[in-house]
């Protein structure tokens, strides 16, 4: 699960390229535009390497420290049916943050060196999962709305310019699939229940809708077009051209089940084919991204006590005589 | 053989340990989703919770087509002290190496439970637990690797598994306590019966215990643990079912 890569502003266009060998340069813009992949032994340019390793770590930390929020409801599951599902769910979301650090490896940082960023704060993952999900409709919204999310952001990075990273998407994006048909069985089974159900959905919905709207990043008229990085296929799709997909797949779906969201300008225009609605407060995900959001302290001192419970584990396991290997992908 | 009245007794009583346990031990694994410590085992423990909750499901149904309620009733409505389980599976997670201890110990009762179960004369029951043969494989090899890692990484790690094994050796005997139907069910042979499992069971966890250099607990009183079969449970069992059931009892007779 997760949304689009937030982009430093401050690193856009001219500077990604300075300093590199223009030949060398020429040959991999022409390789990508003939929709070639880039493989780990590759020349690349730095920057494309540096600004790969970020989105791919940021993306499996997500991975990671999303399988929080939803795990907390696997002890609490009602039912068999859900029970299984659910922890097959969360058991692939760990799966893909394996993935993906292995993917971010290729590139040459380990995956302790990311876990280590993770817990410091230095590296962001999506902004998302510093929300709580309060109760277990939270976590089937999570599962239906969020991945669905997820999945139009990872199908458009999937056609991305890196090899690895690529093919780990793909089968991501598979698992994702199964994710989101479970998520919309259990909104679908809460939206058509007992009025006890019913009530515990439209909250969880009306809670998560501004998290949802801020998933794809902030609106295109206030984010930086990285030109460079679009050729690089390394941005696949606009923030708001992802985010007009999600709502025209979604939105109806969500409306057919009789809920409603908190957004009285949400509708299609029928003149540009566009949904209108109202600008989420970008304020807010600022000071989400920045630590402070309703969850962030808590979802990093759980990483973080995971990180040092299993610390003796990982130091019986390594031994002197063995080198560090890059993960194959 | 025609089944007797006490026959069907008593298989119920072992169906009705195997799924609790099972159940348990699950719920005790998924705790591990997100907290492993690497993604590699996270993964693993989870995998195996999946084993567990669909083999309990599976005793669960086998249960209900001898006229018992249905598995959501069974496992998400039942207090403290209707449950079977053994005190080994209700034990909270703690740190890694007991998680990992108990999955070693609780995983060969398991192989050797489900191995002599596949020749029962009990069809039903028989058939599912040569199925479960073919995941335990994997569990008690999952196990067998990484106590033999631990046992032999450093210092610390053998310690710690040495310790975690003196503390769940003792709880593991909880697994075979003896029932008052052992020698019907043997004799019908539908079950050969705890004290074999147990017999059988030292031996193998003694000699992987054995070779990975640590060394086989002594034991002072072996029913220390005993009770779980007929209801008598730890302060941990309770507060594990009010969380698993506080969604189901919400309202039990929605569709969820």
């Amino acid at each position: 699960m997760y949304g689009n890569a937030y982009i430093d502003p401050k690193k856009a266009n001219s500077s990604l390229v300075d300093g590199e060998n223009p030949e060398k340069l020429a040959e991999f813009e022409a390789r990508i535009a003939r929709g070639e992949k880039i493989e780990p032994k590759d020349w690349m340019p730095a920057m494309y390497r540096k600004q790969l390793v970020r989105m791919i770590e940021q993306h499996a930390h997500s991975e990671i420290i999303g399988s929080l929020p939803e795990g907390t409801w696997i002890t609490r599951a009602p039912g068999f049916r859900r029970k299984l599902a659910l922890m097959a769910k969360v058991q692939d979301e760990v799966g893909h943050a394996q993935l993906l650090y292995n993917a971010a490896e290729t590139l040459g940082k380990s995956r302790e060196d990311m876990i280590n960023d993770l817990i410091s704060g230095k590296s962001k993952y999506s902004n998302v999962f510093n929300y709580p999900a309060k109760t277990w409709a939270d976590s089937a919204v999570i599962a239906w709305l969020i991945d669905a999310g997820a999945i139009v952001n990872q199908l458009a990075n999937s056609r991305g310019s890196y090899g690895p990273y690529c093919r780990a998407l793909e089968r991501i994006c598979a698992e994702e699939s199964f994710h989101l048909k479970y998520g919309h069985d259990n909104v679908v089974f809460l939206a058509t229940g007992t009025s006890k159900q019913r009530e515990m959905v439209q909250d969880a919905l009306t809670r998560w809708w501004p998290p949802i709207m801020h998933f794809f990043g902030p609106s295109d008229k206030d984010s930086v077009h990285s030109e460079t990085l679009m050729r690089w296929k390394v941005k696949m799709a606009s923030n708001d051209d992802m985010r007009q997909q999600f709502l025209n797949m979604y939105v109806p779906k969500i409306w057919d089940l009789g809920l409603t969201l908190p957004d009285a300008n949400l509708k299609k225009n029928e003149e540009t084919g566009k949904w209108d609605y109202t600008e989420p407060d970008w304020e807010e995900f600022k000071r989400v991204i920045n630590g402070g959001g309703p969850c962030n302290a808590e979802r990093l001192a759980v990483r973080r006590t995971a990180e040092e419970n299993g610390q003796w584990v990982r130091k019986a396991l390594l031994k002197e005589s063995e080198t560090y290997v890059t993960p194959l992908s | 053989m025609e089944l007797t009245e006490r026959h069907v007794e008593g298989l119920k009583h072992l169906l009705y340990k195997m799924a609790d346990d099972l159940l348990i031990i699950g719920h005790r694994n998924s705790e591990w989703t997100g907290m492993g410590p690497i993604l590699e085992e996270d993964i693993a423990f989870s995998s195996m919770a999946q084993d567990k909750i669909g083999q309990s499901l599976a005793i669960y149904n086998i249960l209900h087509e001898m006229g018992e309620q249905e598995p959501d009733t069974v496992a998400f409505t039942r207090n403290a002290s209707s449950f079977h389980c053994s005190q080994l599976v209700e034990q909270p997670i703690g740190e890694y190496d007991f998680s990992l201890v108990r999955h070693f110990l609780y995983d060969y009762a398991d192989a050797i439970r489900f191995d002599m179960l596949s020749n029962s004369i009990f069809e039903p029951l028989a058939m599912v637990c040569k199925k479960f043969r073919g995941e335990l494989k994997y569990h008690t090899m999952h196990a067998n690797i990484w106590i033999k890692d631990l046992a032999e990484g450093n210092e610390e790690s053998k310690t710690r598994i040495q310790n975690a094994l003196n503390k769940a050796y003792p709880m593991a005997l909880s697994l075979f306590e003896p029932s008052e139907f052992d020698k019907e069910l043997s004799e019908a042979e539908i079950f050969s019966g705890e004290a074999k499992c147990r017999t059988i069971w030292e031996k193998e966890v003694g000699t992987v215990i054995l070779e990975a250099g640590l060394e086989i607990p002594q034991v002072s009183d072996p029913e220390e643990y005993y009770g779980g079969r007929s209801g008598k449970h730890t302060e941990h069992l309770q507060p594990l079912l009010d969380e698993m059931t506080e969604v189901f009892q919400i309202d039990p007779t929605a569709d969820w």
